[in-house]
């Protein structure tokens, strides 16, 4: 067996593809809330929440009716775009009018509530899900569990996806326009409203999606969410919300950067990404990807 | 500038003579019952409502005057909470010196990230401040000074200038409350300053002040800085009080409380953020048994605060005095 700068490279590929995986959710993560951001104005803090919902949606799914993973990753991530599109209708289309910040506090007042709830039924400590792909592969220099291998080749088609949708069809042009002029493109006889809440619907579901990803993965718990949404808010402040493809990039670029901290230096494994973004408002104050606004 | 009338920012009063002295009579009056309220009410209690209107108005002075949304203002509270708690237990500085530490300390980190924060606007500022705030948490995380996961326990009280004793709730509570005072004083003479109509005129429209050859920048800085030393102070001075400083004072949702807090009383108002404190400490004093019912009702206050009156308590009180005031001139 090789060892590369005295780590054997069954670490070094097992925290590879951990900060690959990572790096999927963030970039499900940071996409969906470009994607909101861009339309409604509003950085839905209840991103992280709603991931956890998708997550627990998928545990009791399993554990009330029965429903197997496969079936969650469908249902639970729907379930929770209609509760967010409720959300939309009912309270943030209100806040359109105002300064972005509303929209923050009041989709952060939504976080803690959800939170709260999750943690008031489940308690603080996580449930397991089984892993519905047991096994893997032994590839020679590592062993690759079959579903690691799932969420990232999964992530990464949901998240090209994504971005053909928005980027090379009529919809995505439809979208695009009403993120630079909603007034324009509400004249031209397309219901802009309910664009805005099926977009707001769409980027939540994605969050739910990752949490249903997650779920075996990791563990499901109530505070999964909160922590997680402070890195991917570094994620977006290092990438820009400008562009689609930055934050596909971002987001999987910092979860293997992630990684490898925690094989050369697992102390700063944990803020690496904040020093990062520190860096980055010093040397390109508007993001990697972009433009000042 | 022409020599009309001066400009009153919308919404104020035009500062009469007998509108002043109403002001200062009603100061007088509020600190005279501060005054002889710990001989009614629990003083344990007080000091935690002034530690904490203090936290907000400190968080007001940036958001209220400057518009700018600071979610990771629990790393100035906290931070300067450990390193009071630090010097007071581990080096043995006195009460003074270990608040003075802690304040020194919550203005040096407010330099360091205000410098980073204020090069983006809006609401990557917000995010911006958040993250560098949970860095910070993890940084106290690690570090071996801050105790871990049990904090800095039983830290002494000791005695102000070797004279008086402040193991002694009493004599406690008169200086939280002096602390409390002069950091009101500070916000209030900061916002009524040229300074702080800069200030104001950034909120309202940052590219005018610009080009009016402000230096935005650097009064943005220097708010940021006043903003995270009176955190700090006030934290410092919770110290004191609960001899404790832990992780829930830099944790995020020590500076999701004091945007609540100002949310409720009413941002951009001198007291909207001390009647704001003194509603949520009430409440979580009441509602401590409930557990984690606790965060669920804090985000519908939120909720219903973001939906239905933002312009918190006091905001509504100036609204409807204006609207009393109209229709009688009018």
């Amino acid at each position: 067996m090789f060892e590369l700068l005295g780590i054997p490279p069954q670490a070094l590929f097992g925290q590879l593809l951990l900060g690959l995986i990572n790096g999927a959710f963030y970039a499900m993560l940071s996409l969906g809330l470009a994607v909101i951001f861009g339309l409604l104005n509003v950085i839905n803090f209840t991103h992280g929440a709603q991931y956890m919902m998708g997550a627990f949606g998928a545990w009791m799914l399993l554990n009330y009716a029965g429903v197997p993973f496969w079936g969650a990753l469908v249902l639970s991530p729907l379930i929770v775009a209609i509760i967010g599109m409720v959300i939309e209708r009912t309270l943030l289309k209100r806040l359109y009018h105002l300064d972005h910040l509303y929209g923050l506090l009041l989709t952060f007042g939504l976080a803690l509530i959800f939170e709260g709830l999750f943690r008031r039924q489940y308690g603080s400590s996580g449930l397991p899900y089984n892993n519905p792909l047991p096994g893997g592969t032994n590839l020679g220099f590592m062993f690759l569990p079959n579903y690691r291998a799932f969420v990232v080749v999964a992530s990464i088609v949901v998240c090209f996806a994504t971005w053909y949708v928005i980027e090379r069809t009529k919809l995505g042009s439809y979208l695009r326009a009403a993120t630079e002029r909603p007034d324009l493109v509400q004249a031209f006889g397309i219901d802009v409203p309910r664009m805005i809440t099926l977009t707001y619907g769409f980027g939540v579901g994605l969050a739910a999606l990752a949490g249903v990803l997650a779920a075996p993965a990791y563990q499901v718990s109530p505070t999964m969410g909160s922590n997680l949404i402070i890195v991917v808010f570094a994620v977006v402040v290092i990438g820009g919300m400008g562009s689609i493809m930055g934050a596909i990039v971002t987001g999987f670029g910092l979860g293997i950067v992630e990684g490898l901290t925690k094989v050369f230096y697992p102390e700063a494994s944990s803020t690496v990404i904040f020093v990062i973004m520190a860096i980055v408002l010093m040397v390109k104050p508007a993001g990697l990807f972009g433009t000042a606004k | 500038m022409s020599t009309s009338t001066p400009a009153h920012p919308a919404g104020a009063p035009a500062a009469t003579g007998s509108g002043a002295s109403a002001g200062t009579l009603f100061g007088i009056l509020a600190i005279a019952v501060l005054l002889a309220a710990p001989f009614g009410v629990y003083p344990v209690f007080l000091m935690k409502v002034m530690c904490f209107a203090l936290f907000a108005c400190a968080f007001n002075l940036l958001l209220g005057y400057t518009g700018l949304l600071s979610f990771g203002h629990a790393m100035f509270f906290g931070g300067s909470a450990y390193v009071c708690a630090h010097t007071i237990k581990v080096m043995g500085f006195s009460p003074e010196l270990g608040i003075l530490a802690g304040v020194v300390f919550a203005a040096a980190l407010g330099f360091i990230s205000g410098l980073l924060a204020i090069r983006r606007q809006g609401i990557y500022f917000a995010m911006v401040t958040l993250a560098l705030a949970q860095m910070f948490f993890f940084f106290c995380l690690q570090a071996r000074f801050t105790g871990g996961e049990d904090g800095l326990q039983a830290v002494p009280r000791g005695s102000l200038f070797g004279i008086f004793d402040l193991s002694k709730d009493i004599n406690l509570y008169y200086l939280v409350l002096a602390i409390f005072v002069f950091g009101f004083l500070v916000i209030y003479r900061t916002i009524h300053s040229p300074f702080g109509q800069v200030l104001k005129a950034i909120r309202e429209n940052e590219p005018r002040a610009i080009s009016l050859g402000y230096r935005v920048n650097q009064y943005k800085l220097l708010a940021f800085v006043l903003s995270a030393a009176l955190a700090g102070l006030a934290g410092a001075t919770k110290v004191l009080v609960f001899q404790l400083a832990s992780l829930t004072d830099v944790a995020w949702q020590m500076s999701g409380e004091v945007i609540l807090m100002t949310l409720v009383g009413g941002m951009g108002t001198i007291l909207g953020p001390i009647v704001g404190a003194a509603v949520i400490v009430t409440m979580q004093n009441y509602l401590a048994g409930l557990g984690e019912w606790v965060l669920v009702i804090q985000g519908v206050i939120f909720v219903l605060a973001v939906s239905l009156f933002r312009r918190g308590f006091v905001g509504e009180v100036i609204a409807i005095i204006q609207q009393f005031k109209a229709k009688k001139a009018g």
